[in-house]
């Protein structure tokens, strides 16, 4: 991973931006454009999950490519001339962010909306009424004109663990992934339809509670949207009382079995509101069970006497 | 897989029977797969992903013998193949042919093709007078009968599949316009010279009476090698589309190490072409004998025929034909002698254009979704099971038999230096005689149209290559219809489709519909294509009801063009905007009637031209044809 020591034998040199690069084989332009300095746009993509390329915000211009390339998925090769701010990259960046706050929810996304101020997306330019002076923005609607579609559909409040508000799914198929091969292997979840009606379900959109999920909520860990949303924090942002910066975090060790899975708190208030896993940690890579993520009410019960060592069985 | 969890649905008797039917080893019966494999008996982890591959039967089976992909069923199958039911539901509800909602009657379907041939052809009230003699009726993408407009295909329930066409007799037209020596290529000739006596189409005897069979000895007698330097030699590009050279990726997956397969992709679903199930109808043996060619040469074991759900007359004619190839020992333990192992199982999609897409096909058959794979890796080293594979059209495949029946050098005398050899052009629309022609690459666009009888009434505009291509306008009837040519003046053969429009129709209907259709296609894996063809749909057909577009929307029109040819995954995104960009172009799209529209744009393009320096025509910026031409 370090750029600072290839391995001389698999190292790959390429040029990100006129720069010359060096990585080991195997790398992707992302590791590589991560290694030059060079921030790129991600959505899709996760540390700890197989990239699946197709949210497409990633992509770069690679010289004799006949279209842009996903950064996040395409191994680097040796002499590889790559742009990553060229005007076709600007365009497609941009309208693939437009193209999603055309069409979702975005307003929990922050980092979505941080690149799409970037790139000067602007969703509103498929709604705005048709006006005659051909002032820019003006273009779909107007009397003769379609609302755009919008992914539309209500939120799913079905126990207290979680809520899942599919509006906002811009259907990065990383909840299918942690819920599948690359995490819990339970799948439950699913990506069901075609095209703009595809949707995150589980068979016949059977309710949680009678579906294969087991509540790891490593779905809920990986969505970058809200979409997918710990119940604690949906009720909280509900009356106006998430606030992230107030909240500390403390890093601790699971305590209900011997596998030794790090949990990282959320506290806001002296209370836990959310637990993580660190996606660099060796033994989850981000991913918990039902307990550690979920059984830490205990710790705020009014009367929690721990148990004596002495006795406790072991 | 253990550990699955299933809802407590059962299935019915009668479900679970169509089940075990339809995976049974050697079923019997239209919709049976047939499958000679260990593996369906083997067990453990390994099950699994050995038997998903079944998913897709599976489900057809389900569909057929209840009208919907029950719950109880999705369990049944789910346990029998190992699928979390999630996986499977997600898979069920990708296929247009499948539902997941219970239909409130017993019926058969009739599908109905609305794309713009049919619809010229009176699709909207055959539709309606179905509807009134109660019958379900099921409005969807073209079916594949351009030439016999409009096209109904009939999905039974409890009862074969079938198209009500074929119970006429085969009325297709064909013609072929190569030299009548049997010394240059022509793929028709024979079926020509033959009329269409159905009896001998499927018989092995008859087949190898006029000279079937030869192809398979000369494959043997030359070895691999030889045979991909002739098609090598020969330039065969492939005809599915996106042109790549044949020889080239034969020799890679030759050159490959493990097990690999042979793919005929037969999934034809471009609106406007009709060849492949025309040459599976009537020639079927033809495309075994090739696929076998192809699975000695490149060392395959396996050999797969992926065909469109809506072909059922060209599916019992391939099976039929497997069967008598197995009996005659061209597959088997020992293909034709060879000493190898080759033989081939054939699937049935269940309407989704994506899955023509190499890779998509590659998911559908392994029984995920028909979602295509981001490329490279290519199929040749990673294909099917992950596995190196060859995966061709099959007209590239019958013109194999042609190179090694008449030699490369024969092969290339018609044909042009970059495009050596005849294309199927399939014509529909407003021309005299619609149906499947064969010409040498390069004739004259015009030449052809004259072929088929000329055009009916002022010509407005063609679409070369189906929505996936572009249209052209009446300047363009000297277009030679090469690769390079076409290339050159920014279009596209595409698979060949020719869709022909007089100055009488609605074209910014046409291009709506053609908006339409990529937008209900479009996997919805990548975003530019998942909402970009929403955005284009949206947007023309606002355009439409205002009679013409505004700058901004011209300008926003380009923009998500740009984004679906750049970004997307595969070749649906990037040619997405193809058509409704050379529309506009051709001031298409205005509401004037589409003669002055079209006089006018030129008009304008001309003096546009005239201004440029040195009078060098701007080609309209035009993807190539289907977008994976590296593959
Ligand atoms: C959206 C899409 C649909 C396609 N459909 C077909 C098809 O129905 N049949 C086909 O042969 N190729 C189709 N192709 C092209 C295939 O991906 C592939 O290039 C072709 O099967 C290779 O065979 P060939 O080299 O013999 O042409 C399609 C491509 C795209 C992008
Ligand atoms: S909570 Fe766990 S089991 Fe349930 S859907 Fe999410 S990842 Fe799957
Ligand atoms: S629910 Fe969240 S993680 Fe799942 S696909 Fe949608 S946005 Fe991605
Ligand atoms: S371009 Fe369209 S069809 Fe192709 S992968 Fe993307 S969404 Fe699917
Ligand atoms: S981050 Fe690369 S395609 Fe989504
Ligand atoms: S069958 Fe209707 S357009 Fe092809």
């Amino acid at each position: 991973m370090n750029p600072a020591e290839p391995n001389t034998q698999t190292a790959v040199t390429l040029s990100i931006d006129g720069r010359e690069v060096t990585v080991p084989e195997g790398q992707t332009i992302l590791a590589a454009c991560t290694a030059a300095g060079v921030e790129t746009p991600t959505i899709c993509w996760a540390p700890n999950l197989t990239p699946v390329n197709v949210c497409r915000v990633c992509v770069v211009e690679l010289e004799g490519s006949r279209t842009l390339v996903p950064a996040c998925s395409r191994p680097v090769e040796a002499g590889m001339q790559i742009s990553t701010d060229s005007e076709r990259v600007r365009h497609s960046r941009r309208m693939v962010l437009e193209f999603l706050g055309s069409a979702n929810d975005l307003s929990q996304a922050s980092e979505i909306a941080d690149w799409s101020r970037h790139y000067g997306a602007d969703p509103a330019r498929y709604d705005a009424p048709c006006s005659d002076d051909g002032s820019p923005g003006s273009t779909a609607g107007g009397e003769a004109g379609l609302e755009p579609e919008r992914v539309d559909e209500p939120v799913r409040i079905q126990d207290d663990l979680y809520i899942r508000a599919y509006d906002r799914c811009v259907l990065c198929y990383k909840c299918v992934e942690a819920c599948g091969d690359d995490a819990q292997h339970t799948f439950a979840i699913a990506v069901a339809g075609r095209g703009f009606d595809a949707r995150i379900r589980t068979e016949y959109d059977t309710e949680l509670p009678e579906s294969a999920c087991v509540y790891c909520g490593n779905c809920v860990a990986v969505c970058p949207t809200g979409a997918l949303q710990f119940r604690t924090e949906f009720d909280l942002r509900a009356v106006g009382e998430w606030r992230p910066d107030d909240q500390t975090v403390t890093r601790t060790v699971c305590s209900y079995c011997g596998v030794g899975c790090n949990l990282e708190l959320h506290v806001q208030d002296e209370r836990i509101v959310k637990v993580t896993s660190p996606a660099d940690h060796s033994v989850t890579n981000g991913h918990l069970c039902i307990k550690g993520r979920f059984g830490w009410e205990y710790v705020h019960a009014p009367a929690f006497e721990p148990p004596s060592t002495d006795t406790a069985e072991r | 897989m253990a550990d699955l969890h299933f809802s407590d649905a059962e299935p019915t008797a009668s479900e679970r029977q169509a089940v075990l039917a339809a995976l049974s080893v050697n079923g019997a019966g239209d919709g049976a797969v047939v499958v000679d494999h260990p593996r369906v008996v083997r067990g453990g982890t390994r099950r699994r992903k050995q038997l998903r591959h079944l998913l897709l039967p599976a489900l057809h089976a389900l569909q057929r013998e209840a009208g919907w992909i029950s719950p109880g069923g999705l369990n049944f199958v789910g346990r029998t193949l190992g699928v979390p039911p999630a996986e499977a539901y997600g898979v069920a509800t990708f296929y247009e042919m499948f539902r997941t909602d219970s239909p409130s009657h017993e019926l058969s379907v009739r599908h109905v093709c609305v794309d713009p041939i049919c619809a010229l052809a009176g699709a909207a009230p055959l539709a309606e007078h179905l509807r009134s003699q109660g019958h379900a009726v099921h409005e969807g993408p073209c079916l594949g009968q351009c030439e016999r407009a409009p096209a109904v295909f009939i999905q039974g329930r409890r009862e074969p599949d079938r198209v009500p066409a074929d119970d006429s007799g085969p009325d297709s037209l064909l013609v072929s316009v190569t030299a009548s020596t049997p010394e240059s290529p022509s793929l028709l000739r024979q079926m020509i010279e033959r009329g269409f006596d159905n009896g001998e189409s499927t018989s092995m005897e008859a087949y190898r009476q006029r000279g079937g069979g030869a192809a398979l000895d000369a494959a043997l007698r030359l070895g691999p090698d030889d045979v991909i330097a002739q098609v090598s030699a020969a330039g065969l590009s492939g005809r599915g589309g996106a042109a790549f050279p044949t020889g080239i990726k034969w020799r890679a997956v030759a050159d490959g190490n493990g097990p690999c397969h042979v793919v005929a992709n037969i999934d034809e679903s471009e609106p406007g072409t009709f060849k492949d199930r025309l040459l599976c109808e009537l020639e079927p043996l033809a495309i075994i004998e090739s696929m076998a060619v192809a699975g000695l040469v490149v060392g395959a074991q396996q050999g797969w025929i992926y065909i469109r759900g809506e072909y059922p007359l060209a599916t019992q004619r391939l099976r039929g034909a497997i069967a008598q190839a197995r009996s005659a020992g061209w597959l088997g333990d020992d293909a034709a002698g060879s000493g190898q192992q080759f033989d081939i199982e054939l699937r049935r999609g269940a309407g989704a254009y994506i899955c023509g897409e190499e890779t998509a096909l590659f998911n559908s058959l392994e029984g995920f979704r028909g979602e295509p794979r981001n490329k490279p890796p290519f199929p040749t080293t990673h294909g099917l099971f992950g596995q190196p594979t060859v995966v061709n059209n099959p007209e590239t495949l019958l013109n194999v038999n042609e190179i090694l029946r008449i030699g490369p050098e024969a092969y290339r005398s018609v044909g042009t230096e970059g495009s050596p050899g005849t294309k199927l052009f399939c014509l529909s629309g407003h021309v005299g005689r619609p149906g499947l022609y064969e010409a040498p690459f390069g004739t004259p666009l015009g030449e052809l149209l004259e072929l088929a009888g000329g055009v009916q009434g002022t010509l407005a505009a063609v679409l070369l290559g189906g929505a996936a291509g572009s249209f052209v306008g009446p300047d363009a009837l000297a277009l030679p219809l090469s690769l390079e040519d076409t290339r050159a003046a920014g279009t596209t053969l595409g698979s060949g489709p020719v869709m022909v429009f007089n100055d009488s129709a609605d074209m910014s209907g046409v291009i709506e519909r053609l908006a339409k259709f990529f937008r209900d296609e479009s996997c919805g894996q990548c975003v530019p294509c998942r909402v970009g063809t929403v955005r284009q749909h949206e947007l023309v057909t606002s355009i439409r009801r205002a009679g013409g577009p505004t700058e901004p929307q011209r300008e926003l029109l380009g923009d998500i063009a740009d984004a679906m040819g750049d970004a997307s995954i595969c070749g649906l995104g990037h040619t997405a905007a193809s058509a409704v960009m050379s529309a506009m172009r051709l001031g298409l799209l205005e509401a004037e009637p589409a003669g002055e529209a079209v006089a006018r744009a030129a008009r304008e393009r001309s003096e546009q031209e005239r201004e440029e320096m040195g009078g060098t025509a701007r080609v309209a910026q035009q993807r190539d044809s289907l977008g994976d031409s590296a593959s």
